[in-house]
């Protein structure tokens, strides 16, 4: 007999387990299917895991969720060839109580979500994946086929978590491929080193952390960020470009990440230090243009697979837990009327998603992917000039400082022209108004 | 460029569960690869499992393969990449992701 359960969840990552973890708190028979060998085992994040988040579906997660570092400090650093320019925020009051941001290790984390899953009841499987969604003779989606032997699963209603690939839905025709300019590819390493080294370079206590969000030069004039942040024992260092933009150009992700880790400013940061993985996953970032259909006839896609990411303001995991917990919600309160999990019945669940900072922050950027990747001067040409501006206003020679002005301003013209720079600024305000 | 990179060293750090012989991503078709000018394959694939070949063609070896996804994205105009998971359990497994 081919077993029955009210949902089946498919992924093992944030917001999979947002949503498996919903579902059994109320009591539903709700199986989540995970390819990987354990929860997290095929999860690649920064990361930075936002609390407020979290505290929305688990309150007193702070009690055993095993987080590397509070942080206290965002930096925001603009790299030159060897120099940078860069601002800091920090402040004391970040070590509160409650922290709203920590620095994590992926597989931690999702390990973490599986104990919590099964103390609420929640089956997780791994080992296992799933190959295809089964559709009912009207096309609803009555349950999936995996890859074990017998291993038809039928549910009421299935929810996609599989990640930025979307496998599920692009096979059963409800997404198509993603365009190469709507997602970048991300590589990172993670380097071991003594947590005092940690602390001394970063100007930071136990349990207090540092990230430094990167753009410039290192990405090679192609769209995309880097980051560095501190873990415990750890640094995660990463670079990310478009897709399109790797397609176009000769430079291998690898090479990116490898110069990004000698560049003068970073290099004595990282010191020492011994790498232990090398990851690779790709980033949904075409925004609110590129998110897919939502649901359908017995089916939700969530998290990534629903190109739910906020790249100016580099949130996903948050995105993801959100609407995996909205997917949740909408299938419990579906239940408790007694109504069907019919496409009209789902549509609850994009009113949810509409209503919240999900599509309301999608939405406010929705013209930023399109003139990011139209515009690569703000990749290439601003952090040569940005840089090299600085360099000269701090280098105390003869010149005065009227004529320095004068200097810079000529620079930047010749590089883009009177008009290419006011046609930059408001480019820069229509990307995030 | 003066760091020579080697990407081995890098995946070597990784721990795999390699499905011998069932590789999860094939190219469909030799002489479409040779007719691709750009091969943008061996340049982004992060793990650098394709390489061009002495015939002009691209080899594959996934051993070292991240599942990312990024060589369908690349190649979905040609359409010559069958991309697929590895059976449950096996592939890449990040101790720390």
């Amino acid at each position: 007999m081919v077993e029955k359960f009210d949902a089946i969840v498919i992924g093992a990552g944030p917001s999979g387990n947002a949503a498996t973890y919903t579902l059994a708190k109320q009591g539903l028979k709700v199986l989540q299917l995970e390819r990987g060998e354990y929860p997290g085992a095929k999860n690649v994040q920064g990361g930075i895991m936002y609390a407020h988040e979290l505290e929305k579906i688990i309150p007193d997660f702070r009690e055993d969720c095993p987080t590397e570092r509070h942080i206290i400090e965002q930096r925001v650093w603009l790299l030159g060839d060897d120099s940078y320019v860069g601002t800091n925020y920090r402040s004391e009051s970040f070590n509160s109580d409650k922290p709203n941001r920590y620095t994590i290790i992926r597989a931690n984390i999702d390990k973490w979500w599986g104990e919590q899953i099964r103390k609420v009841g929640g089956l997780q499987i791994c080992e296992t994946t799933v190959t295809e969604l089964i559709r009912d003779p009207s096309g609803k989606v009555i349950g999936v086929r995996t890859d074990r032997e017998g291993g038809e699963i039928l549910a009421d209603v299935v929810i996609m978590a599989d990640g930025v690939n979307a496998l599920l839905a692009k096979r059963a025709n409800l997404q198509t491929e993603a365009a190469p300019e709507n997602v970048a590819l991300a590589v990172k390493e993670i380097l071991f080193i003594d947590p005092e080294l940690i602390q001394q370079r970063f100007g930071i206590k136990e349990d207090e952390g540092v990230v430094i969000e990167i753009m410039g030069k290192v990405t090679k004039g192609m769209v995309g960020t880097a980051f560095l942040y501190t873990n415990k024992e750890s640094l995660t260092i990463g670079i990310g470009c478009l897709i399109s933009d790797f397609k176009n150009g000769d430079c291998p992700p690898y090479r990116m990440l490898e110069d990004l880790k000698n560049h003068p400013v970073i290099k004595p940061l990282i010191e020492g230090a011994e790498m232990k993985e090398y990851a690779a996953h790709m980033i949904p970032e075409g925004g609110y243009k590129a998110v897919p259909q939502l649901y359908g006839d017995g089916w939700m896609v969530v998290g990534d697979a629903a190109h739910f990411n906020n790249a100016a303001h580099r949130e996903g995991s948050n995105l993801a837990m959100a609407s995996g917990r909205m997917a949740a919600e909408t299938v419990l309160e579906l239940k408790a009327a007694g109504k069907g999990f019919t496409a009209s019945n789902l549509a609850a669940y994009k009113k949810k998603l509409d209503d919240s900072f999900i599509m309301k922050d999608l939405k406010k950027y929705r013209e930023l992917p399109g003139i990011m990747h139209g515009n690569k001067q703000f990749f290439g040409t601003y952090p040569d000039e940005i840089t090299a501006a600085a360099h000269n206003w701090f280098t105390v020679d003869s010149v005065d400082k009227k004529s320095k002005e004068k200097q810079i301003m000529k620079s930047f013209i010749k590089r883009r022209s009177v008009m290419g720079l006011v046609g930059d600024a408001i480019k820069l305000v229509r990307a995030v108004r | 460029m003066s760091i020579v990179v080697k990407v081995e060293e890098k995946l070597y750090q990784n721990r795999y569960i390699v499905d011998e012989s069932r590789p999860h991503i094939q190219i469909k078709s030799e002489e479409a690869c040779k007719s691709c000018d750009r091969q943008a394959c061996t340049v982004c694939c992060p793990a650098a499992c394709y390489s061009r070949n002495e015939t002009g063609g691209v080899t594959l070896v996934t051993d070292g393969c991240l599942e990312c996804g990024t060589c369908r994205v690349v190649c979905q105009d040609k359409g010559n990449i069958a991309w697929d998971y590895p059976r449950g359990g096996y592939g890449i497994s990040y101790k720390f992701g």
